[in-house]
């Protein structure tokens, strides 16, 4: 089988890294090689798999180290559960510095060294929350990730972050090969949020490709550092974490996402009750005024 | 003040009139407020130690003239060396004002190349209106048949991709489909100008063959290719085609700017002239094989050259001296069958006697050197074949392995045993060598001149002269025209070395009645 490389966006904070690495665990329990990149300087991509608080990440490797050039793969790529290759990329401090370059630079690492080995399956690159810049958009570009999920959840704002991401697509998927391959919800326990998504996926012209229930096993396997499927492989959550993998080995569905406009995406949350439709006529009154 | 319209003079000897010679003495008074003359000649003193040269060597935070350039610099020459070629930098305009200018200090013609002129808007938005208008207007108005992208720093660190500008580009119309747009990212802050030629050529030969492997056969158009790497003497191209044209090899030299390099003052501008076909780079892969002359600079070529055009790309070293000259020969027959015809070997011949001519004055002179990785290796071996005791090898952007490869071969050689081999150093370390190891000579770039000034301070015989031999050179006129590789080549380094001694053993020996018992007319 090829090489496949998917990339995993969403807004900050939905469980992105969580739902990567979980999903990645059932899928090498199912037999596949895979590496996992994680492109946040957070470094909180690998954690579930390595055990560890958070790995050391290329970029800081790079700066102790000097430069890049003076670091080697077996510096950097760490091997967790069942064998899944962990890399970070890491980046800068908070409020200095690029990370967007930081991310750009890692992954040229890789490439320079060969950590794209062919016996690998899959690639998964974890992306921090919105593709705010070329930086982080450098995993979608040719000869990279070609299959993008979109983590999201019944709530608003992650829906308006899933349809933005989805906008940064159409961009490098006009001129290249990278494709939406549909959105995986991460339930927030909202009122109706599967139908919600489904219908948030078909606009955009993909599927949800799963719905993953909240289930608090997830934060108790965390504390130990520790995804669903190793912390308790007979757990319902478990079992959903290997339906979303098979779903992900067995997709088709790659395609140019149509983005919805701000009205539609409003229409939409109020069709559902997410939003109630705007009064216009207390549009900027103080409460005194109203009164 | 005291120019004269009538006879206009330069800084020198102008200002050592008394009247220029009294305001600067007032000026540095009354205004510079500078150390006083006897702190600056101790720090001076100070910096020619060996206890300086010890904290210069910990230095961690700061270079010093780094003795290399950035990468799209070398991108641009290497687009030069192509057919109607233009070199497109994807960036800001002040970077590509310095790439033009640097090369025609150097050569001293005009460089054709263009910038798409990115500002505040596009660093928050991304280039791609820039690349759009820019390819349009660059393709309408200088009439390229390819243009060959690259980029700065500020493209790169924004994260602009260039293949999806660029076909975006052309999917709306601004170039044809069709129009050669081969690219090369090449971030100023990641490795040096050779790396930035190296990603160029990649990227071209990518363009015009990766998705068209399709009927190509190692071997079956008989030819060898060439792939020079960052090579500014001119010669060294012409060597190469004269020597396989003697040895009635077919080959295509892959990027060859020699002609647009080297235009004639014919009342005609030339834009564009001569370079590799793009026919020539479509079949490059049915070579027989394909030659890095400068190996050490062209990882991702080598790569592109066995993965993907099916080339074993035969382990050479730069054809420099006499050696790795027979070297090169001799692999070229065996890959072609074709023998080493008379000519070279007459040519080889007058090299050999050239050497045995002059080794009495170069053996034993001592020599440090610096400069890029395969040119500086090349030059240690024919340094160690005239019996050149080497001092000092300094590479700014060289790797561990090459290193190590270097002195291997000053191992090899008696002369090459007190040698020390320097990587990720820059100028002011070299400036510390010069003094406290005091070589005969240097060799290097124009930037050197002000190390030998330096050491001429400390006393004329702490002086080590430079011998130019590098790029850039900005200082000395034609010198890009020479040749450095093969037996030729050989020639040209031989001459300019003994003569470089000669000039100084004449210099040191015309004291009139002091000296001059020396001062002969045979050398």
């Amino acid at each position: 089988m090829a090489l496949r490389q998917c990339a995993i966006y969403g807004k900050g904070g939905i469980g992105k890294s969580t739902t990567t690495q979980n999903l990645v665990a059932a899928m090498a329990e199912a037999g596949k090689k895979i590496m996992i990149v994680g492109c946040d300087p957070k470094a909180d991509s690998t954690r579930l798999i390595l055990h560890a608080k958070a790995q050391n990440s290329i970029m800081q490797m790079a700066s102790d180290a000097g430069s890049v050039e003076d670091l080697e793969l077996e510096d950097v790529l760490k091997v967790g559960y069942r064998d899944i290759k962990c890399v970070e990329s890491g980046g800068p401090e908070p409020g200095v510095g690029c990370a967007g370059r930081g991310v750009i630079t890692a992954i040229n690492f890789l490439e320079e060294e060969g950590a794209y080995t062919d016996d690998l399956d899959f690639v998964f690159y974890d992306v921090l929350g919105d593709v705010v810049c070329g930086g982080f958009a450098m995993p979608i570009r040719e000869n990279k990730a070609q299959e993008i999920y979109i983590v999201c959840s019944g709530e608003m704002m992650a829906m308006y972050a899933a349809n933005n991401i989805a906008k940064g697509i159409v961009k490098y998927a006009n001129s290249g090969s990278v494709r939406l391959a549909g959105l995986i919800c991460n339930s927030r326990q909202c009122a109706r949020e599967d139908e919600l998504i489904m219908e948030l996926a078909k606009q955009m012209g993909t599927t949800m490709i799963h719905f993953v229930p909240r289930d608090n096993v997830v934060q108790r396997a965390e504390i130990r550092r520790m995804t669903v499927i190793e912390y308790e492989p007979q757990a319902k959550q478990a079992d959903e974490y290997r339906t979303l993998a098979q779903k992900i080995i067995n997709n088709k569905n790659f395609i140019i996402p149509t983005p919805i406009t701000m009205d539609e995406l409003e229409d939409l949350l109020m069709e559902f009750g997410v939003m109630e439709e705007v009064d216009e006529s207390i549009v900027g009154q103080t409460a005194a005024a109203v009164a | 003040m005291s120019q004269d319209v009538e006879n206009i003079q330069m800084s020198y000897p102008l200002f050592r009139s008394d009247e220029y010679k009294e305001n600067l003495a007032n000026k540095r008074e009354a205004y510079e407020e500078g150390h006083p003359k006897e702190k600056v000649d101790e720090i001076f003193q100070w910096t020619t130690t060996e206890e300086y040269q010890k904290l210069n060597f910990e230095r961690e935070a700061l270079t010093v003239n780094p003795a290399k350039a950035c990468q799209p610099l070398g991108a641009v020459l290497c687009s030069l060396g192509f057919e109607k070629t233009l070199p497109y930098v994807h960036g800001s305009q002040g970077c590509v004002a310095y790439f033009r200018s640097y090369f025609n200090r150097h050569f001293k013609e005009p460089i054709s190349c263009v910038s798409d002129s990115m500002t505040e808007d596009a660093a928050v938005f991304g280039g791609q209106k820039n690349m759009m208008a820019g390819l349009e207007n660059a393709k309408a108005l200088y009439k390229p048949d390819m243009i060959a992208v690259s980029t700065t720093c500020m493209a790169e660190v924004i994260g602009d991709d260039l293949n999806a500008f660029i076909n975006n580009s052309k999917k709306e119309g601004f170039i044809e489909q069709d129009f050669p747009t081969p690219y090369a990212h090449t971030p100023s802050f990641v490795g040096s100008h050779t790396t930035g030629w190296d990603n160029m050529f990649e990227g071209i030969a990518r363009y015009f063959t990766l998705n068209h492997m399709e009927g190509k056969e190692v071997g079956s158009n008989g030819k060898i290719n060439f792939v020079p790497g960052f090579e500014t003497y001119l010669g060294n191209f012409r060597v190469i085609s004269r020597m396989m044209k003697e040895m009635d090899v077919d080959f295509s030299l892959l990027s060859d700017p020699s002609e647009v390099l080297d235009t004639p003052a014919d009342g005609e501008f030339r834009m564009y002239s001569g370079g590799t076909t793009q026919a020539e780079v479509k079949d490059a892969p049915n070579a027989i094989t394909t030659i890095l002359l400068q190996p050490w600079q062209l990882e991702k070529t080598k790569k592109l050259v066995q993965d993907t055009w099916h080339q074993k790309a035969p382990k050479l070293n730069i054809p420099m001296g006499l050696e790795w000259t027979d070297e090169f020969l001799m692999e070229i027959s065996k890959l072609t069958g074709k023998p080493i015809p008379k000519s070279l070997e007459t040519e080889r011949g007058r090299f050999v006697d050239m050497i045995t001519d002059s080794h009495a004055w170069l053996h034993g002179k001592k020599f440090a050197l610096y400069g890029d990785a395969d040119f500086v290796l090349g030059m240690t071996k024919f340094l160690l074949e005239m019996g050149i005791e080497v001092t000092d090898v300094l590479v700014n952007h060289a790797n561990k392995r090459w290193k190590k490869a270097c002195e291997e071969v000053l191992k090899a050689s008696p002369y090459g045993q007190a040698a020390t081999v320097h990587i990720g150093c820059d100028l002011w370390h070299f400036r510390s060598l010069m003094f406290t190891n005091k070589p005969d000579f240097m060799i290097g770039n124009s930037y050197a001149k002000f190390i030998q000034r330096d050491t001429l301070h400390k006393g004329k015989e702490f002086e080590v002269p430079l011998i130019r031999i590098g790029f850039p050179i900005f200082d000395r006129h034609h010198l890009h025209r020479m040749t450095t590789l093969g037996y030729e080549g050989g020639m040209y380094i031989l001459t300019t070395l003994v003569n470089a001694v000669l000039e100084k053993l004449d210099d040191d020996t015309r004291g009139m009645g002091t000296t001059d018992y020396n001062y002969d007319l045979i050398r």
